[in-house]
């Protein structure tokens, strides 16, 4: 297949969270993807189990005309995908721009300096308002509550994937990622896939 | 998602960097493969043992790096083409037979060698540039500057390998060994392997691969003729290229992922009619004449890499040797302070570089839209710190030690290496860890301290490993300690595999790289038969556990063994879908900061699963993070926490 232009070469997209959350399988999913499209595709990531419990990030840097270094350069996302809310700002701190668009999981993971009462998780509301301030446009999805609902929390991956096509902000058809979940998640294929669509449904 | 072993050539598939080499190294028709794991070297090994009985080759987790090398160049002795991968550290473990082996030079098939650096150390304990040791030991030297090089040149370098008759080194970095691109394939060849290892009686006429006894210092000199074949070989390589105008305002010189960076850089500033790029993909020995060509595109060199000077001094040097009517040319980069000379390099760093040289400014972004992103992430974005994961047994080991040591009331301490369990020198571990080096170096540290008896010292010493690190290094340093009498606790955390690379089987786990079934190489049998005593204990029994280690400090005498033995939580939450326990706070019970024990679970305990209802002013368990191990509920000195078996 060969790849349609993009408006903006290279799309830069961010998927953030904390370690074990799952935004590897995020960012392998979108990437593959975006290759069985004919798109140049390098994704960078924090890794390592030293990264659990810690911030974590993919960043995908999508071309139809050359390879890109696995690092967005600051202030250059075009899009990102938060798995949790403070950790969708601290990427905004330092990759956002007045034109970035934001997708943001709504549900807080606690830091072990926020348990210990050495620091402070701010107040949700106020949090995602921030957030909004400082994107040209952003979907805030319940993910995690929406994937308990079906069971377990690591299906909020399949749903924030299946809004983040839903939502039209990625050139590439729903069809050819859902044959890479096909390909991704062997065990538990059908609850992905369900997963997937109720995400996609969310932000029609 | 296709494995590394698909047979479809030509299209392209989306491969982090180790898959790229371990797919290079199939396409050049390898037999053989040998790695011990280390971030961010270890997919290379572990992609190549996942297809290996599929594609006839043989693939083990060596017990350490040295041997890795060694079994990968007895394979090559006997005519099989054979590959070594390893992280940074590793090639230090193995420098040793290095510097042997360049003298003796390979077999008849390719050696080939994989070290993958670690620039900023974000999973090391220590931050080093192996680049250096090619040019220590004549060992020819590549670097791929994408995923698609990763694979051609490993591919490669086994034709090079056996064309010079030397071992031959790639050396990744983790922005390629981990990160993902494109990577366009190759054949897969079709071929039988046959391996016999030839002796002189067996030749008519011995060739330049036969093992003759050669006094070294004339091995020597043929070691410096295939240098400077290769030299001449990497004169003539596709990996070094020229992308620029024809004369240059500044010409960056570069190699590896800052390849990468450096195309990054010049587009952001726009720079393409102004700046050139000559890109370097075989670094030593160093292609003289190529790189002179370039020099002369421009009066001022930046040279961009990871991590020490080395590109930087060896054109330096290169160019002390050109007539004194060549050009001389300016140079930045880590001399000049434009560019670090530790930590891993990104397209910022870059950016600034060049903007700093030729006085030009750069603005990513709105200003005040910056002013305004940074303030608020400053004032909402709570710190994370690292932590060892929910239901991890090295937090509950930890937290018996805290409370052992403190128990025996004299100022004993833990030295350790690395793994999982190097996190004990902060919050993770209740700051226990107060040493921390190389794999094995707590169980050597402790040697030393463990014999200072006679200058007054009487604090106890535990020194921790990890079950794989033992194998590795640890067994040295115990029988020191047994034969030389020193007194120490040596703990070896047995979580059933090596966990922080990502559970690859070890000598004690029964199963090899391939899967198979195998011997165990049982830790407690070996101990014992070394004459140490050996507890076993289960961390998650904390009272059992902390009566121990109180008991075998007070001892005293040689070295003694405790093996603690939990499987990691997540090896078990992918066998087992259950929890083994519901657990809950009862709010009843729970009196919050009225309690005297301060919040002893979440302000010292902090298993991230456990979190503080500010609002009630209890603690609460996040069921979303909480694995149920249980522990937790026996920290609680009310009882408030329950675990109910599920």
């Amino acid at each position: 297949m060969s790849a349609k232009k993009l408006n903006k070469d290279p799309l830069n997209l961010i998927i953030t969270g904390v370690g074990g959350q799952g935004n590897v399988i995020i960012s392998l999913i979108i990437g593959n993807a975006f290759v069985k499209e004919g798109y140049l595709v390098t994704v960078g990531e924090t890794y390592g189990a030293s990264q659990r419990g810690g911030p974590v990030m993919s960043q995908l840097r999508i071309s139809t005309e050359s390879q890109y270094s696995p690092f967005i350069p600051d202030g250059c996302a075009d899009i990102i995908l938060g798995m949790e809310p403070v950790e969708t700002l601290r990427m905004l701190g330092r990759y956002g721009n007045s034109s970035v668009i934001t997708m943001v999981n709504s549900r807080p993971i606690y830091s072990i300096d926020v348990t210990a009462g050495q620091a402070e998780y701010p107040e949700l509301q106020s949090l995602l308002n921030t957030i909004k301030e400082l994107s040209a446009k952003t979907w805030v999805i319940n993910a995690t509550a929406e994937a308990q609902k079906m069971g377990s929390p690591v299906f909020a991956n399949a749903i924030l994937i299946g809004a983040l096509i839903g939502s039209g902000i990625l050139p590439i058809d729903k069809t050819s990622v859902e044959a890479v979940l096909r390909e991704t998640f062997l065990r538990e294929i059908v609850t992905n896939l369900a997963a997937f669509n109720k995400g996609f449904e969310l932000v029609k | 998602m296709a494995s590394i072993d698909i047979d479809a050539p030509g299209t392209s598939q989306l491969f982090i960097g180790n898959e790229a080499i371990a797919r290079g190294a199939l396409e050049a028709g390898i037999g053989f493969a040998a790695a011990y794991p280390g971030t961010p070297s270890s997919e290379i090994l572990g992609s190549l043992a996942a297809v290996a009985k599929k594609s006839g080759i043989y693939a083990e987790w060596s017990v350490n790096e040295k041997v890795a090398v060694e079994a990968a160049a007895g394979a090559s002795f006997a005519g099989i083409r054979a590959l070594a991968a390893m992280k940074q550290n590793g090639i230090n473990v193995v420098s040793d037979f290095l510097a042997n082996v360049v003298m003796s030079g390979t077999g008849k098939a390719g050696l080939v060698l994989i070290s993958c650096d670690d620039p900023s150390a974000i999973s090391s304990s220590n931050e080093q540039d192996t680049r250096p040791i090619a040019k220590w030991l004549d060992i020819p030297l590549v670097e791929p500057g994408d995923f698609q090089e990763a694979k051609d040149m490993t591919k490669w370098l086994f034709d090079l390998s056996e064309e010079l008759g030397t071992l031959c080194m790639l050396r990744s970095v983790t922005r390629i060994a981990h990160a993902r691109g494109n990577v366009k394939l190759g054949g897969l060849p079709r071929k039988e392997h046959k391996a016999y290892f030839e002796q002189l009686h067996d030749l008519k006429r011995v060739t330049p691969t036969t093992f003759m006894p050669v006094p070294s210092s004339i091995r020597h000199s043929f070691l410096h003729m295939k240098m400077d074949r290769a030299r001449e070989k990497f004169e003539l390589s596709p990996f070094n290229r020229y992308v620029g105008p024809d004369k240059a305002g500044l010409l960056i010189v570069t190699c590896g992922s800052c390849w990468l960076y450096s195309q990054d850089a010049v587009k952001a500033l726009k720079l393409d009619d102004k700046v050139g790029i000559l890109k370097l993909g075989t670094l030593w020995p160093l292609p003289e004449k190529f790189v002179a060509e370039y020099l002369n595109k421009s009066q001022n060199i930046l040279v961009v890499e990871e991590i020490d000077p080395f590109l930087e001094r060896s054109i330096m040097e290169m160019i002390a040797n050109l007539p004194p009517s060549s050009p001389h040319p300016t140079f930045y980069g880590k001399r000049s302070g434009h560019l670090n000379a530790y930590g891993e390099l990104n397209p910022d760093m870059v950016i600034k570089a060049i903007a700093n040289i030729l006085h030009i400014s750069y603005q990513s972004r709105d200003i005040e839209y910056g002013r305004k992103a940074e303030a608020a992430t400053k004032s909402y974005v709570p710190g994370r710190t690292l932590t060892f994961c929910p239901g991890c047994p090295h937090r509950a080991t930890f937290w018996a030690i805290k409370n052992a040591l403190k128990l025996d009331g004299r100022n004993g301490l833990v030295t350790g290496d690395i793994g999982c369990y190097s996190m004990a020198l902060g919050p993770a571990g209740f700051f226990q860890l107060r040493t921390m080096h190389c794999m094995g170096a707590g169980s050597g540290v402790a040697n030393g301290l463990g014999k200072l008896g006679q200058f007054g010292f009487n604090q106890p010493v535990l020194a921790v490993i990890g079950d794989s690190t033992f194998y590795h290094a640890g067994i040295p340093a115990l029988i020191n300690g047994i034969y030389n009498q020193s007194n120490f606790v040596l703990i070896i955390l047995d979580n059933g595999g090596t966990a922080m690379t990502g559970f690859q089987p070890h000598p004690g786990t029964g199963m090899t790289a391939m899967g198979e079934p195998t011997k165990v190489v049982s830790m407690e049998a070996l101990c014992r038969s070394l004459g140490a005593r050996v507890e076993l204990c289960d961390p998650f029994d904390f009272k059992s556990t902390t009566a121990t280690l109180l008991e075998m400090m007070a001892e005293g005498g040689g070295a003694k063994v405790v093996i603690m033995r939990r499987e990691c939580e997540l090896v078990r939450s992918r066998k087992e879908k259950k929890p083994p326990y519901k657990v809950y706070v009862d709010p009843d019970k729970c009196i919050g900061e009225a309690c005297g024990c301060d919040r002893l679970c979440t302000r010292v305990f902090q298993c991230p699963g456990l979190i503080w209802d500010k609002k009630a002013g209890k603690a609460k368990i996040d069921d979303v993070i909480c694995t149920g191990c249980g522990v937790c509920a026996d920290v609680c000195p009310q009882g408030a926490i329950i675990k109910e078996k599920t």
